[in-house]
């Protein structure tokens, strides 16, 4: 496993096209909002924070990453019955986190991208919860057998979605 | 300070960003209104959901193509079996007719308003909120169809929520089971515990049950209201069950019991199907009993939007008719006096309701207890209780409606 600490010189850093960068988190949401209707399970992924980690890590621009998790938070927030901003918060801070640890450490491979797409998954539903319990004052019930599967399958989304998004990458 | 944000720019720029969302969260918590964030809805909604119409009306096409056109294997004999149900449903609908008019002609002789004239759209589900914590779909149909909020949504097996958020061409649909939707909810059968209800009940109290006519119960136990029904909320749990909550702990409620609405959050009909019991447990001062949803919410695909609700007047061919419900209690019932009582010849020897006398004491059921005393109600303030024989009482005559009302219904207005 390559989850090395590297200097921020031997980091590679992505860019991509603004077509990729715009329609990609555009399908994400689209995927969420639309496949759950007819497969019920996939409701277990959360595509939108799969793209926001991915972008985070791939750019390495802390600045941009939050943005990235900002917008797509707000996004989803507005499909959504409850107020702007659960989801914007959250990945807001996944974005800001996934940057900073990409500009770190070298996620190139699929177990650093498991683990640190698990790890993600796991801050983005404590902060949900967190701010719809204290900001919200929504009741939300948290299940660790729920959120530790549900992370289980968001990385091994992640590993996959990765891979492809792969494709689409720029080297600046 | 200009230098320590520099230095620290990207935190800087993320606790600037979370400001700004906790902040702009707390104003629409403080908020009443609804309408602040509607135009970033409106955008996000309006760029997901015509895609979405697009892939669920063209996947339906070819579905159609498919199943119309190129996969007609064994119509053929399918198509022998079917008419050979539809007779049989024939036949079954005449006797059903039969049931129906003689259950309207009860009703009016009992003043009861449980009528309702109900008038759907049928949508299309396109979407889903994209949260297993925001329990919303989205439908194909929205206010230019002349959906508005607060509507009932109800598929064939039961119901399935009510319209939260109105756009132009879509609509949100507050699921059942979220956590911060609630219906009200009645049991169709209660269990009489030892109480000695279950043997006093009228022969007929049964048949003259104020069940909605679309309720598609089977063959119930139904309790009269002197046992009462237990009354509760429909709602969502966080993991996305559907509960039945503010039901007392001496209720006795079982797995297999199936819960109905009971028509008294004016949204949705009485009497339509909203899941059934599967498990009871006792929590604080309450008791948790989980559901089975009777429409199955994570497969929606066709919905019914219930645009109207209002209740109706039999029409008065129903009463007026050749057959008088009280002939049909005189047919039933021992006791009661000759037709002739009742009614008069007309010249065409048809036979004409009586206008004035009223009905002899032992010529209808014999109810009594509590709710007779409201002789005095008004016809159109709700529904009547069940009349119920209670130790083989019979009830004093003033308490009826004189035979004009029975005859001549449409005199009290819709109901």
């Amino acid at each position: 496993m390559r989850l090395s600490q590297t200097s921020p010189e031997q980091v590679e850093v992505y860019r991509f096209n603004w077509l990729v960068a715009s329609l990609v988190p555009a399908l994400a949401i689209f995927f969420q909002a639309f496949i759950p209707v007819r497969l019920h399970f996939v409701s277990i992924f959360d595509f939108p924070l799969l793209v926001t980690i991915f972008f985070g890590v791939a750019r390495r621009n802390p600045v941009s990453g939050l943005f990235t998790g900002c917008i797509i938070g707000l996004v989803q927030d507005s499909l959504t019955h409850h107020p702007l901003g659960v989801y914007g918060i959250a990945k807001t801070v996944v974005g800001f986190g996934a940057s900073s640890l990409g500009a770190k450490l070298d996620v190139e491979n699929a177990a650093s991208r498991f683990l640190v797409t698990y790890g993600f998954y796991l801050l983005h539903q404590f902060l949900y919860f967190s701010v719809q319990r204290v900001l919200v004052r929504e009741m939300m019930n948290w299940s660790w057998s729920h959120e530790l599967l549900a992370g289980l399958a968001n990385a091994l989304a992640a590993v996959v979605l990765f891979a492809v998004l792969d494709r689409f990458k720029q080297r600046i | 300070m200009e230098n320590v944000l520099s230095r620290h720019r990207n935190l800087s720029v993320l606790a600037a960003v979370l400001v700004a969302q906790v902040l702009g969260l707390a104003i629409q918590i403080r908020s009443t209104n609804p309408e602040q964030t509607r135009l970033i809805r409106i955008w996000a909604i309006s760029s997901v959901t015509p895609i979405e119409r697009l892939i669920v009306h063209s996947q339906g096409g070819l579905y159609g193509i498919w199943h119309n056109y190129l996969y007609l294997r064994g119509v053929r004999q399918e198509n022998r079996d079917l008419k050979a149900e539809i007779e049989r449903l024939r036949l079954q609908q005449v006797r059903l007719n039969e049931d129906a008019s003689q259950a309207r002609r009860l009703q009016v002789l009992l003043g009861f308003r449980e009528r309702y004239s109900i008038q759907t759209l049928p949508a299309q589900v396109i979407g889903s909120g994209g949260s297993e914590q925001s329990r919303v779909v989205y439908l194909d149909k929205g206010g230019k169809d002349g959906l508005k909020p607060q509507m009932a949504v109800i598929t064939s097996s039961g119901v399935v929520g009510k319209i939260l958020q109105v756009y132009s061409s879509t609509a949100q649909v507050l699921l059942i089971n979220d956590q911060s939707s609630g219906l009200g909810a009645i049991l169709e059968s209660s269990h009489t515990s030892g109480s000695d209800t279950s043997n006093n009940q009228a022969p007929n109290s049964q048949a003259l049950n104020n069940q909605a006519p679309n309720s598609q119960a089977p063959n119930p136990q139904i309790p009269t209201p002197q046992q009462g029904r237990v009354h509760g909320i429909v709602s969502g749990s966080p993991a996305g069950e559907t509960m039945l909550e503010k039901v007392l702990l001496g209720e006795d409620v079982q797995p297999g019991d199936r819960v109905l609405t009971s028509g008294g959050d004016g949204i949705f009909p009485k009497g339509l199907p909203v899941g059934t019991v599967i498990k009871v447990s006792q929590a604080d001062s309450f008791l948790k009993i989980r559901l089975h949803p009777s429409a199955d919410l994570s497969r929606l695909e066709e919905v019914l939007v219930i645009m109207k609700l209002e209740d109706v007047a039999p029409p008065a061919t129903d009463v007026a008719g050749s057959q008088r419900a009280v002939d049909v209690l005189a047919a039933r019932l021992p006791g009661v006096p000759a037709k002739t009582d009742l009614s008069q010849e007309t010249p065409d020897g048809q036979k004409k309701p009586d206008t004035t006398a009223a009905p002899a004491p032992d010529s209808v059921p014999a109810p009594t207890g509590p709710q007779n005393a409201s002789s005095s109600r008004p016809q159109n303030s709700g529904p009547l209780p069940v009349p119920e024989a209670r130790h083989g009482k019979t009830l004093k005559p003033e308490i009826f409606k004189p035979a004009a009302a029975v005859a001549n219904p449409a005199g009290n207005g819709p109901q």
